[in-house]
């Protein structure tokens, strides 16, 4: 863990904020800009760490941004770190919401904002997804690139992904308990018979 | 209503319950701030509780934060906001802050890892889900201009590394713009 400079909390706080005021529709929204500020803009995490980031915030209570900032601000700069990272990626939601809220009761309706937010709709869509592609090319080529061998390709992990995938759109399983399934599967075939 | 201490102490423990049980995150917190607030407690009556959280998903950030300031803010103002923002974000700090602490000195534990890489692949799994839902809804309202900017916007974002605010702002501007005009047609239909 890594001794915190009030520079480092600056930024966490900086990059989590721009996460927070940006991540329009629901807790997938954030996947991209979180990947963009913690892997692209700054080396916090590798996109494998980020990976298991995203494991671990499914299976544990609170929205995945707060979750990954949490994570993110404990491993740059220990606790205060953490603090630093929540507390940016909360701040937007605060001032915004609540000009929203004295606006709303005022005006009620607010025809352009809803158009703004009816536009955001499908790039948010295609922006989780190209988030989501990349995270699919980490698990099954353990890198994040087009340049890919077949060779690359970690079959286990292909199939238990399609396998996931056809229960989930199938049987419209608990995300929740997939994961678990997955995951003794993967104990299994890892820890026990390789 | 008294607004004692007991008053805002019930207001915290109840987001910090209802924050440290919601797995999962997101949607799945309203239904359960519905039943807490306004069937068992009844501090908000049900119309308001669906205008807070429209409100809510208005906004940029988690919905699960931005609902429970709303809540904070419409029993007690200011303090209340800022009360219900402490009680919705402490349990997730807390756990992971445990967790990544653990995670660190795990993560090279051999039956840990195994169990990673499995959840690994389930987790690209839901993602996939997701976004298979999300995409398929876009394309069933069967507005071409929505779907043009969705493939537009997954190209720009995928393969010429365009920067994901712009691509935010630009989108949000033409639905705005779209919006604007729309409603100046009606207008002038109407006229």
């Amino acid at each position: 863990m890594v001794s915190a400079g009030i520079t480092t909390l600056l930024e966490l706080f900086w990059s989590f904020f721009q996460v927070g005021i940006l991540s329009f529709g629901g807790g997938y929204a954030s996947l991209p800009l979180i990947q963009q500020q913690a892997l692209e803009i700054h080396n916090w995490l590798t996109p494998s760490e980020f990976v298991d980031i995203l494991t671990i915030s499914q299976m544990t209570p609170g929205p995945i941004a707060i979750n990954t900032a949490t994570f993110v601000g404990t491993k740059v700069a220990g606790i205060p770190g953490s603090i630093a990272a929540t507390a940016g990626c909360v701040a937007p939601s605060c001032i915004i919401v609540l000009i929203l809220a004295t606006l709303y009761y005022k005006y009620k309706g607010l025809d352009m904002v809803q158009g703004f937010i009816r536009g955001l709709r499908p790039a948010v869509v295609a922006l989780i997804a190209s988030a989501g592609l990349s995270i699919l090319l980490t698990t099954i080529f353990g890198k994040d690139s087009f340049a890919v061998n077949l060779s690359d390709i970690n079959w286990i992990a292909l199939v238990l992904t399609a396998a996931c995938l056809f229960v989930l759109r199938k049987f419209k399983m608990n995300p929740i308990h997939i994961m678990i399934i997955a995951g003794v599967v993967g104990l299994i075939i890892y820890g026990v018979i390789l | 209503m008294k607004k004692d201490i007991r008053f805002y102490w019930k207001l915290f423990l109840s987001t910090f319950t209802l924050s440290a049980f919601t797995f999962g995150g997101g949607y799945v917190i309203v239904p359960l701030m519905q039943k807490k607030f306004v069937n068992k407690l009844k501090w908000i009556d049900k119309d308001e509780m669906l205008d807070l959280v429209a409100i809510g998903q208005s906004a940029p950030g988690p919905l699960a934060i931005n609902t429970s300031i709303l809540v904070g803010y419409r029993m007690a103002g200011i303090p209340g906001a800022f009360l219900t923002i402490l009680g919705t974000v402490l349990p997730p700090l807390i756990t992971i802050t445990i967790i990544s602490y653990f995670y660190i000195a795990f993560r090279d534990n051999k039956y840990i890892n195994a169990l990673l890489i499995g959840m690994k692949a389930g987790v690209a799994a839901v993602i996939a889900d997701v976004v298979v839902g999300m995409a398929s809804k876009i394309i069933k309202t069967k507005r071409l201009i929505s779907i043009i900017v969705m493939v537009a916007a997954f190209i720009a974002a995928t393969f010429l590394n365009v920067n994901i605010v712009v691509i935010l702002l630009i989108c949000g501007a033409l639905g705005a713009y779209m919006t604007f005009r729309s409603g100046r047609q009606k207008r002038e239909g109407n006229e």
